[in-house]
């Protein structure tokens, strides 16, 4: 058995004729054992990952996330197969103080890791693209302009943040602000997030959104919820003391009971929502008697 | 002893002594919290007033009295055993109406939100400012808000307007122009709920955030239910 692994491969040190055929036997290993951990990453692993099945978009996301992880499987198998490998089969000899020697010139192998690698990573940026632009954004915040938008009718929900408390606005319905985030089931959604002071980050991970709460920008989001169930905002900014306390409850219900809640809201918040500015995509209230 | 070795105990002192400077640093900044104070409990021959009091005062300068280090700083203080203590953590027992008073001797902010001015979560859904009942308060007019999110309660605070005399400099402040507060709430299930101002109230800071609205002790604390 040789501590020499060029040699061994038949790299420019030569080969010999008693070492067993380490590429054939270890590609053999690689394909065993990534036959074996592929089922387990989509099947076993893929559904741990992800929001769930809250929404189109946390579906989609939990679908991308096991493609990744299948996709990395084999580099996985890979890396790990070869250190446990080499570090059987390529030990060097105990005493031994010499390393072993360069490999150069190998035009073959450095082509085939450059040509893989560039591949999977344009694979993997196309995929990427792609799923976000197909999803409308698959969930995430899309700026004021998104390039993608669901057809059909939407709810529209404004997310005001401010320091430490998300309150929701819905335009459609004389411009009620509540406490409570509720969602109508089966039904688009088209979040317009923004700050009122500091920069946020709205995120009800259960529903796949996750949009930056910026002062002064409309930040767009869509969701279209798929399971009755009930979900938790929270803040991913650290925007100060109470950052941590900056979470409140949200729930997905069904088109009528979401109709029958929210007139509760109105009838409810109906002297703030008399002194309410008008709707607008964002707010920039002047600093008053306090501010610098 | 060698050079060297004199070199690298030299150096594993100063180490030492920095580590240890550092741990009293920190040690001292993470147990450095207002005191906890109980609110009172009162016995009335008015069921109205009967039970858990907290006696509440803001104020636009704490003074030196109270803060030596802030005394520029925008503050609550609780009332107890007659006295006015700096503090804005406060123990009230669980599954009891709370009744509040709140002397606000502050100046008018105005609220980013005026979705806030609304009154939430106090029993019958209002507060008395000075003697008269409401459910809002003009959002111009706000000078503070009371607010405990997890229990959903939001009391704004109107300021005392600009033109009235005697305004107040420090605290305390009993004797100086004020509005007088009134609510009471249902502590509800046991907890340690944070409170907050939302009007960002701090002078002298970008917009009114930093300083007392980032600093525990001042516009913000816990409502210990017990």
């Amino acid at each position: 058995m040789s501590s020499n692994p060029a040699a061994a491969s038949g790299g420019p040190a030569g080969g010999d004729a008693s070492e067993p055929n380490h590429t054939l036997r270890f590609g053999i290993l690689w394909v065993v054992g990534t036959l074996i951990a592929l089922p387990l990453a989509i099947w076993v692993i893929g559904p741990l990952i992800g929001p769930g099945s809250g929404s189109e978009q946390a579906l989609g996301q939990s679908t991308d996330d096991t493609v990744l992880a299948a996709l990395a499987t084999p580099v996985l198998t890979l890396v790990v197969f070869y250190l446990i490998y080499a570090s059987i089969f390529f030990r060097q000899e105990r005493g031994g103080v010499l390393e072993g020697p360069a490999v150069r010139g190998h035009a073959r192998v450095q082509t085939v890791w450059i040509v893989v690698t560039s591949l999977m990573v344009l694979a993997v940026a196309v995929f990427g693209t792609v799923r976000l632009e197909a999803g409308d954004g698959a969930g995430s915040g899309s700026g004021p302009n998104p390039l993608t938008v669901p057809k059909g009718p939407k709810l529209p929900i404004q997310v005001i943040a401010q320091q430490w408390m998300f309150t929701y606005r819905y335009p459609t319905y004389g411009g009620v602000e509540t406490r409570e985030l509720y969602l109508p089931d089966n039904e688009n959604v088209e979040f317009h997030v923004t700050s009122l002071d500091v920069i946020h980050s709205f995120w009800a991970y259960k529903l796949g959104v996750k949009a930056d709460a910026n002062p002064g920008v409309d930040n767009i989001a869509f969701v279209k919820p798929t399971k009755l169930e009930s979900f938790t905002v929270r803040c991913a900014e650290l925007c100060g003391i109470w950052h941590g306390y900056m979470e409140n409850a949200g729930k997905v219900v069904t088109p009528t009971e979401f109709t029958s809640w929210i007139h509760e809201q109105q009838t409810k918040y109906a002297p703030a929502t008399k002194v309410l500015p008008k709707y607008s995509t964002t707010y920039l209230p002047e600093p008053q008697r306090r501010g610098e | 002893m060698s050079l060297f070795a004199k070199k690298v105990l030299g150096v594993s002192a100063a180490l030492a002594l920095l580590g240890v400077l550092l741990g009293l640093y920190v040690g001292a900044w993470a147990t450095d919290a207002p005191p906890t104070i109980t609110a009172s409990n009162v016995s009335s021959t008015s069921p109205s007033s009967n039970g858990t009091h907290l006696t509440l005062m803001t104020v636009a300068a704490i003074g030196p009295k109270y803060s030596p280090t802030h005394p520029d700083w925008v503050s609550y203080l609780i009332k107890k055993n007659g006295k006015w203590i700096h503090s804005t953590i406060f123990t009230v027992p669980a599954h009891t109406v709370v009744h509040v008073t709140i002397y606000q001797y502050d100046g008018e902010s105005g609220l980013r939100n005026p979705w806030l001015s609304q009154v939430q979560g106090t029993v019958g859904g209002t507060e008395t400012v000075n003697g008269k009942t409401v459910n809002a308060i003009n959002p111009e007019e706000a000078s503070h808000t009371w607010v405990v999110p997890e229990l959903g309660i939001f009391v704004p605070l109107p300021g005392v307007p600009e033109e009235a005399k005697n305004q107040c400099e420090y605290a305390p402040c009993e004797g100086a122009a004020h509005n007088t507060i009134e609510f009471s709430f249902y502590s509800g299930k046991k907890g340690r709920y944070h409170w907050q101002c939302f009007v960002p109230c701090a002078a002298g800071y970008l917009y009114g955030f930093g300083g007392p609205m980032q600093t525990l002790g001042y516009m913000d604390g816990f409502l210990n239910v017990v």
